[in-house]
């Protein structure tokens, strides 16, 4: 019978199948943080259990890292609580060990989503989990990684498996052409857009079509990092071309005859041309406009040349008080025109937006330019040591630092504003990030999402500008 | 896990859409390396007045009377109202933890957001969908009767005025259910399976030996 990219991945790591479906499945990669891993150790030290198969464990310190003062080490984290739980993951690791360990200050440490892809430690085929929702983001290489619980974390390590239930499957065509300045990120936008926050909920959600191809990984991993906030807990996209020549010579990819041998399972990682999808929907990649979230939530969303909505227009009560409440959260007028919105800050980073081709882009931007005098504070964090010394060769960080951004150390930083880095009350920020929710970037701030050209082009002007226009 | 089989409680009703888990449970609280402590600060910005952090002593704290859980006739109250897509955002099980702390065993809305939704079964909480016309209606009785209490019945699917003259069943599935009606560690009984992922593992690695590279 006719499979779909997810089927063929949910069927081949089945262990187990219980009369009602319920599925006992196999997890090849096993991503470890601080912040959703201590309890799973201390559970498992408690029941007095073993870790299945520890190899299987890539893990690092990202969350609760500051971006600054790396110099100072550990007694650098002012922040005790954070500190304690950074050197928690440390005599966690110390004691039951990982495939590999990038702690705090490494070289290759960074935000665990971005040090996956960049080791080679994901690969097309794999199941890949981690306690962070944004784990979605390694589905861009034709494997089944989705998010878990801190529970779920303990089951992994404890049983190599998780009880799970298949999902349906949904399709999401992208076809044509983007215009110039439109981005993984817009289009993911304009997908969360056109299905909203729930729309994919209970399904894993294949992101295909001609836009989707064209994408490069980092591009390809910005749209499926996304696919939890239109609901799905899985985004993914066929392994190609782009997929495999990325992965050659990585770290813990496959070398020599391994590698051959592995390709050519890895081109199998596709939907047959007649699998049948539950769902699926087709944009227009060329309609698609540079996108600014206007709202608390990243289905609230525009095109940059577009307004901020008027509520009075919404006939469904429970979406029209959402839509009054999170203009009044925002400080925002009905039908402003986005681009008469200024801005107090922008933050350049996270797992969606903080790859070399993201920092690339937003440079480009930037170069030869001052940063706007409104703009209090711009930063731009790389999401991992090796992309912040790629970018450093390539000369960017000295563009954003001419230009009046601050050029920290990786991490998540202003996406979930956990460590030192975070907005003001009713400070307005322009981010590459991945959520604009009540009090994400810090209590009552601003957040509006967007990709990295478009915020480097807000922080040059002050205001948002409509990148496909400029240059 | 603390089971749950039968339970009658009182109903607060959350009357928006898409609530996330950060505003479930703050960032600044996901610090800790305890399972325990998240309860007083449920819904923190929506619950104070002033900025939480851990540490401090909530219950010295200045309240928000407009949020609905600060409300008298909502105290004590064991069973949550909310609307669809409830508990969307990360994947943080500090989200159900800080709702069994401070007392909820059941949450009712038409859809929830699926990490959020399995999370709360590891840990004795239950989410109940219902339809969306089931629970606007929840949402008026609420609004209309102080002391408003629901009965919930895991075994037979059904959630209930204390009358019965209202009575919805719901969907859970069973192996789920058979979890939380006895409190099971999910962990123990798959390793009853250990020789199977054993074996699996084996072919496995045979066959993709990249896969554990």
């Amino acid at each position: 019978m006719a499979q779909t990219l997810y089927d063929k991945l949910w069927d081949s790591h089945l262990v187990h199948v219980e009369q009602d479906g319920t599925a006992l499945l196999y997890i090849d990669r096993h991503l470890v943080h601080e912040v959703t891993s201590p309890q799973a150790f201390e559970g498992l030290k408690i029941a007095g259990r073993k870790p299945w198969r520890i190899d299987s464990v890539v893990a690092t310190a990202d969350h609760n890292t500051p971006t600054t003062d790396w110099d100072k080490g550990m007694p650098g984290i002012q922040d005790t609580i954070a500190r304690l739980q950074i050197e928690t993951l440390d005599s966690n690791i110390r004691e039951y060990g990982a495939k590999v360990y990038f702690p705090f200050l490494d070289k290759r440490q960074g935000i665990v989503h971005v040090i996956g892809p960049e080791n080679g430690a994901t690969l097309p085929g794999m199941t890949v989990v981690c306690g962070d929702s944004h784990t979605s983001t390694h589905g861009a290489f034709g494997c089944l990684a989705f998010g878990v619980g801190t529970s779920e974390v303990e089951h992994v390590l404890a049983t190599q498996c998780l009880v799970s239930r298949k999902m349906k499957n949904m399709r999401v065509n992208v076809d044509g052409v983007v215009g110039p300045g439109v981005t993984g990120k817009d289009i993911i936008l304009a997908i969360i857009g056109r299905i909203g926050t729930s729309g994919g909920t209970g399904y894993a959600i294949e992101f295909a079509g001609s836009a989707i191809r064209a994408l490069s990984m980092e591009g390809r991993m910005t749209v499926c990092n996304m696919a939890v906030e239109a609901g799905a807990r899985a985004g993914m996209i066929a392994v190609d071309d782009t997929t495999i020549d990325y992965l050659k010579g990585r770290p813990f990819a496959p070398s020599g005859k391994g590698w051959d041998e592995a390709v050519v399972y890895w081109r199998t990682l596709k939907s047959d041309a007649d699998a049948k999808f539950d769902h699926e929907i087709t944009l227009d990649a060329a309609a698609i406009r540079p996108q600014v979230t206007w709202g608390t939530s990243p289905e609230m969303v525009v095109a940059v040349d577009g307004t901020v909505p008027d509520p009075d227009k919404e006939k469904d009560s429970v979406r029209r008080e959402g839509m009054e409440r999170a203009l009044s959260y925002m400080g925002l007028k009905p039908r402003t025109p986005v681009t008469d919105i200024t801005l107090d800050k922008v933050f350049i980073g996270s797992c969606t937006n903080s790859r070399i081709e993201d920092l690339r882009a937003a440079a480009a931007v930037v170069k030869g330019r001052r940063i706007a005098k409104s703009i209090r504070l711009a930063l731009v964090v790389p999401g991992s040591g090796p992309v912040k010394a790629q970018a450093e060769r390539e000369g960017l960080d000295k563009i954003f630092v001419a230009a009046g951004f601050e050029w920290r150390e990786p991490g998540c930083s202003m996406c979930l504003a956990m460590n030192a880095d975070f907005l003001q009350p009713e400070e307005r920020c322009a981010a590459t990030s991945n959520r604009n929710f009540e009090g994400r970037q810090g209590d009552r701030s601003r957040t509006h999402l967007v990709s990295p050209a478009m915020a480097a082009a807000a922080a040059i002007a002050g205001h948002f500008v409509d990148v496909s226009r400029t240059n | 896990m603390e089971k749950l089989t039968l339970h009658s409680g009182l109903v607060a009703p959350l009357d928006r859409a898409n609530v996330d888990t950060d505003a479930i449970i703050p960032k600044q609280y996901l610090k800790s390396i305890k399972r325990t402590g998240y309860g007083p600060a449920l819904f923190d910005a929506w619950r104070y007045l002033d900025h939480g952090e851990p540490g401090m002593d909530h219950a010295k704290r200045p309240l928000n009377a407009e949020f609905v859980l600060n409300q008298d006739r909502y105290r004590g109250a064991s069973i949550l109202l909310a609307r669809s897509n409830f508990g969307c955002g990360s994947s943080r099980e500090h989200a159900p933890w800080a709702l069994l702390e401070y007392g909820f065993r059941c949450v009712i809305a038409p859809s929830f957001a699926d990490i959020f939704y399995g999370n709360c079964f590891k840990n004795g909480v239950l989410p109940v969908v219902l339809k969306e016309a089931e629970v606007d209606r929840l949402f008026h009785e609420c609004a209309a009767f102080p002391g408003f209490r629901l009965t919930l019945d895991l075994d037979k699917q059904r959630i209930a005025t204390l009358d019965g003259a209202l009575s919805y069943g719901f969907d859970v599935d069973a192996f789920r259910k058979y979890c939380l009606l006895n409190g099971l560690d999910d962990i123990g009984l798959t390793l009853r399976h250990a020789d199977k992922i054993r074996a699996f593992e084996t072919g496995r690695r045979e066959r993709f030996p990249w896969a554990f590279g």
